[in-house]
């Protein structure tokens, strides 16, 4: 075993030490039924192996380096600035646990603080926690800060939110006595104005909105949050958070929490995951926030200093009282963010935006023009827009998978009713010769 | 050496016009974003991000770096955090664009390379578990606790047994059981500890009935004990009907030695930062996949990746499913690092990270006796408890011990944890350290205990070489100051300026 540094000798003499004969004098607690089962696994392998099993793993995946990719829904291929991998490659962050010890963690602290700073400015709201799992899981306890607080047991959701998202949080509110009901989109892809008026009544503790929506499209949602607010209601956004360098931000649409998916700042696709929860609330929510929050404080010699804070709130004080059961986190996805985000800088953010909005603009236009397939030129979206094809989504898949192409995500999946209908993506990753060949090979299906 | 003076944030050290990152100037569409999109969809109000180079950028966040200690520069005797050295081949494996640049909503026929990883660790889960079948959505210790117990219900509701309410959970638990079960409306009930440390059977015994819905065991508990009446304790909660849960945040010691699916577990959790070597990235990301015997198969999550003739592929759970817990598939990026090691333990390295887990333990308990109080009796497994009460004359607390720890470069134990013993020092040494770091630990744990006698002040205000001292927590919680914002707004400016 390459990681363990005991010696036979030192096994001995460690035995010897403690005072037992044997090994199995350590472990008698242990019933011997219990002892030695039989396991089934391959035996070990040297490092060369290994790095040889993974890299021959590997060759069975095409990549979107591999292939032109246009696959978004949720997790988008960014470019990451060199600076920010060497930031998070570094072992002092990546291999240290959760700063308990303020002293031996300052590196940490600030970076989290920094993060929770960046973040209160890009969504426009108060506070920010330290991160949570992903953006599934950060609406979830969205949701639930929203119930607890209003002491209500609806949460109303419109069908627009990502479908991963929507499920996530029915599986966390089964079996409890809050209910979850669905608010419609209009034939645009766009969240039922009318609905919202109907279905909003005094059992609404919360209501979630995605902009841009599963489908791409930037939601209008003025008026809304009065609307929500003088029900009683909370509002929920959540946002694709490079988009805020151009659009609206949740606290100028008057949202009481942001929560959703921060893998856009600077993080790889990585097949789904490890990705970033942010929630970021209200300072009326402040206490209710789940997860870590770092604080700025002065220490014994009055100097500055970063520390966890609000910690009553969590569940290593509070055990089954606490709010959110959260324990570890994503920080280091977290730093990953924080590096992004300031590596782009003031005016960076907005440009990245632009940059997006331009190559998806221009891609849709183009598409436009081609014969079989429907695209909505008029709606305004950010790096992703829906496309109708007359043909089969499945044959124009398989051919421009021959081509080296994946063109996009299949709305079928998500909602039946939507067949040969699918999203495309397009970010800076793309030059101009990749979506003119991508128009190419779409205008040949 | 001198670690950078210079503490402002990077907020502070900015000036107008300095860039770091350039991006294409080239644009494609005709149409001008602001001249095109609705004035009333774009943001009006600036953000107020830092302006920096990107050489300012990168010693900045190095500077920040070195004010940590880590595994990689500390000894980390963490209680239950199993702070095992990381191995660098899984970070290795983690970096490749052949995985990291993968969608993951790919056609399953792009991606079997990642499928066949997953699928594998599945497989290499349940033989060292001793469960039939896995879930890898979850993102944590603790959000394999809440998947676990949203099994729990769905599992008695289809049983229509919904009368029970209660999940019982020992004193000495790691507070994400508790707070895991109570989330969604289960009635915790806490049973108490023998003298020994372990459970109490009678007080078990007298909260089972038709109204327990599992009962949550880590096992090693956290005083670093095996519950030797684990038998016995699986039977008679089974035998009311109820389920037992394996909070797998203390698995580390049974690799190979014992299964916890053999000692009757019908779920459990996997930390993979944990047992499996990944990192904890100062808090996570981690992944605690979940284990479950045959009979709750039907309720996990999905969807759940199949070997078939044709390849991997993804396959739909059954209508009893509880439904998703995350957004995709789970944290690949650290599936895979866990992946790799598994792949360098092979068979015949489980049992010899656990039994130098249980040896590096055994010393330190038993070198450090004499010093301190051993909260149990006889040997521990992978981790021990230090009580600091016989010191109690002194005013010195066991938080105040592992600040001092930190002056000789050694991170602190787990501190005040676990509840039921009083100035609790829990030390978790781990495999992967060597013989002469144990000791070097060793005899400053038995210098500090001179310390305390000689001057006991001086351990209350350490530590004393770190860049700051004790921050004030309480001012902080009083007064929070959460982000950059919130320092413009009460006027919270350097401490230079202050003072």
């Amino acid at each position: 075993m390459p990681y363990l540094s005991l010696t036979e000798e030192e096994r001995k003499a460690i035995l010897g030490e403690i005072g037992v004969r044997s090994f199995d004098d350590l472990i008698k607690d242990i019933p011997l039924s219990l002892r030695d089962p039989k396991i089934v696994l391959p035996a070990a392998l040297s490092e060369p192996e290994v790095q040889d099993l993974i890299t021959k793993l590997g060759r069975k995946n095409t990549t979107t380096q591999d292939a032109l990719s246009f696959l978004g829904a949720g997790s988008y291929e960014h470019f990451i600035p060199a600076a920010a991998m060497e930031i998070v490659g570094r072992q002092e962050f990546m291999t240290a646990y959760t700063p308990y010890q303020p002293e031996a963690s300052q590196g940490t602290l600030q970076a989290i603080y920094e993060y929770q700073s960046l973040m209160t400015e890009l969504t426009g709201l108060d506070v920010s926690n330290a991160s949570h799992y992903d953006g599934a899981t950060a609406l979830a306890e969205a949701a639930l800060v929203a119930l607890k607080q209003t002491d209500r047991p609806t949460i109303l959701i419109s069908r627009s939110v990502h479908p991963h998202y929507l499920e996530t949080i029915r599986t966390y509110l089964a079996g409890t006595p809050y209910k979850v009901e669905e608010l419609g989109f209009d034939v645009k892809g766009n969240f039922d104005r009318s609905a919202l008026a109907a279905k909003l009544d005094a059992t609404v503790a919360g209501v979630i909105f995605q902009t841009p929506n599963f489908f791409g499209n930037v939601e209008d949602l003025e008026g809304v949050s009065e609307q929500i607010h003088a029900n009683g209601s909370l509002m929920i956004l959540t946002a694709n958070p490079l988009s805020l360098g151009l659009f609206k931000s949740p606290g100028e649409w008057g949202a009481d929490i942001a929560a959703g998916e921060g893998q856009p700042l600077g993080l790889a696709m990585q097949f789904g995951g490890p990705y970033l929860g942010y929630f970021v609330a209200s300072k009326a929510l402040m206490r209710r926030i789940p997860g870590r929050l770092a604080g700025l404080t002065t220490d014994a010699d009055g100097k500055r200093a970063f520390c966890l804070t609000l910690q009553a709130r969590e569940q290593h004080i509070r055990r089954e009282r606490a709010g959110s059961n959260i324990c570890s986190n994503q920080a280091l996805c977290a730093l990953a963010a924080c590096a992004y985000m300031t590596l782009l800088g003031k005016a960076g953010i907005r440009e990245i935006a632009e940059i997006n909005w331009d190559r998806a603009t221009y891609l849709r236009s183009q598409i436009s023009k081609i014969k079989n397939f429907e695209v909505d030129t008029a709606q305004t979206v950010f790096n992703e827009f829906r496309v109708k094809s007359k043909k089969s989504f499945q044959k124009i898949e398989e051919k421009c998978m021959k081509q080296g192409i994946f063109p996009g995500v299949s709305l079928e999946k998500f909602y039946p009713e939507m067949k040969d209908q699918f999203l495309v993506c397009a970010t800076e990753t793309k030059s101009k010769e990749d979506l003119d060949r991508f128009v190419e090979v779409l205008s040949q299906c | 050496m001198l670690i950078s003076l210079d503490d402002r944030l990077s907020f502070e050290k900015s000036k107008r016009g300095r860039r770091a990152v350039r991006l294409p100037a080239s644009r494609f569409s005709e149409a001008k974003p602001l001249e095109t999109i609705p004035q009333c969809l774009l943001r009006q109000t600036s953000i107020g991000f830092p302006e920096l180079s990107e050489p300012d950028i990168v010693r900045h966040f190095i500077n920040l770096s070195r004010k940590n200690f880590s595994v990689d520069t500390h000894f980390y005797p963490l209680g239950s955090c199993t702070m095992k050295y990381n191995p660098k081949i899984n970070e290795w494996a983690a970096r490749q664009a052949k995985f990291a640049a993968l969608h993951p909503l790919q056609v399953e026929s792009t991606a079997q390379g990642t499928m066949e990883v997953l699928s594998e660790l599945e497989e290499g889960l349940k033989e060292i578990s001793g469960m039939d079948a896995f879930t890898l959505q979850p993102a944590a210790g603790a959000h394999g606790e809440l998947t676990g117990m949203m099994l729990v219900r769905a599992y008695h509701a289809s049983r229509r047994e919904t009368h029970r309410t209660k999940v019982l959970v020992p004193d000495s638990s790691h507070g994400t059981n508790p707070a895991s079960a109570a989330l969604f409306g289960y009635h915790v009930v806490e049973i108490k500890s023998n003298s020994l440390g372990c459970v109490d059977m009678e007080d078990l015994k007298s909260h089972l009935d038709e109204h327990v819905a599992c009962l949550m065991l880590t096992n090693p508990n956290t005083l670093g004990l095996f519950e030797k009446n684990i038998l016995e304790i699986t039977r008679l909660v089974h035998e009311k009907g109820g389920l037992l849960y394996y909070d797998g945040a203390n698995l580390n010691p049974l690799l190979g030695i014992a299964r916890p699916g053999d000692m009757g577990f019908d779920i459990i959790h996997i930390n993979l930062h944990k047992t499996f070597s990944t990192p904890h990235g100062g808090g996570g990301p981690g992944a605690g996949p979940v284990g479950v015997k045959k009979h709750l198969m039907p309720f996990l999550p999905g969807p759940l990746v199949s070997k078939t003739k044709e390849g991997y592929r993804w396959v739909s759970p059954g209508p009893r499913s509880i439904g998703r817990v995350k957004l995709f598939h789970g944290n690949i990026g650290v599936i895979l690092r866990a992946y790799a090691y598994l792949k360098t333990l092979g068979k015949e390295g489980l049992r010899k990270v656990s039994e130098a887990a249980i040896l590096n333990a055994n010393y330190m308990k038993e070198k450090l006796k004499d010093t301190f109080t051993v909260a149990t009796v006889g040997p521990c497994m992978h981790e021990f408890v230090l009580s600091l009460k016989s010191f109690g004359a002194y005013g010195v607390h066991a938080g105040d011990v592992g600040k001092r720890l930190l002056d000789f470069g050694f991170h602190a134990p787990t501190v005040h944890f676990p509840l039921v013993v009083s100035e609790a020092l829990m030390i978790e040494p781990t495999e992967t350290e060597a013989i002469e770091t144990l000791d070097r630990f060793i005899d400053t744990m038995k210098l500090i205990a001179k310390e305390i006698v000689a001057d006991p002040e001086m351990i209350k205000t350490a530590p004393h070489t770190l860049p700051v001292r004790r921050p004030d927590d309480v001012l902080a919680a009083r007064k929070p100051i959460l982000s950059y914002r919130d320092q413009v707004r009460e006027k919270v400016l350097l401490a230079e300026a202050v003072a």
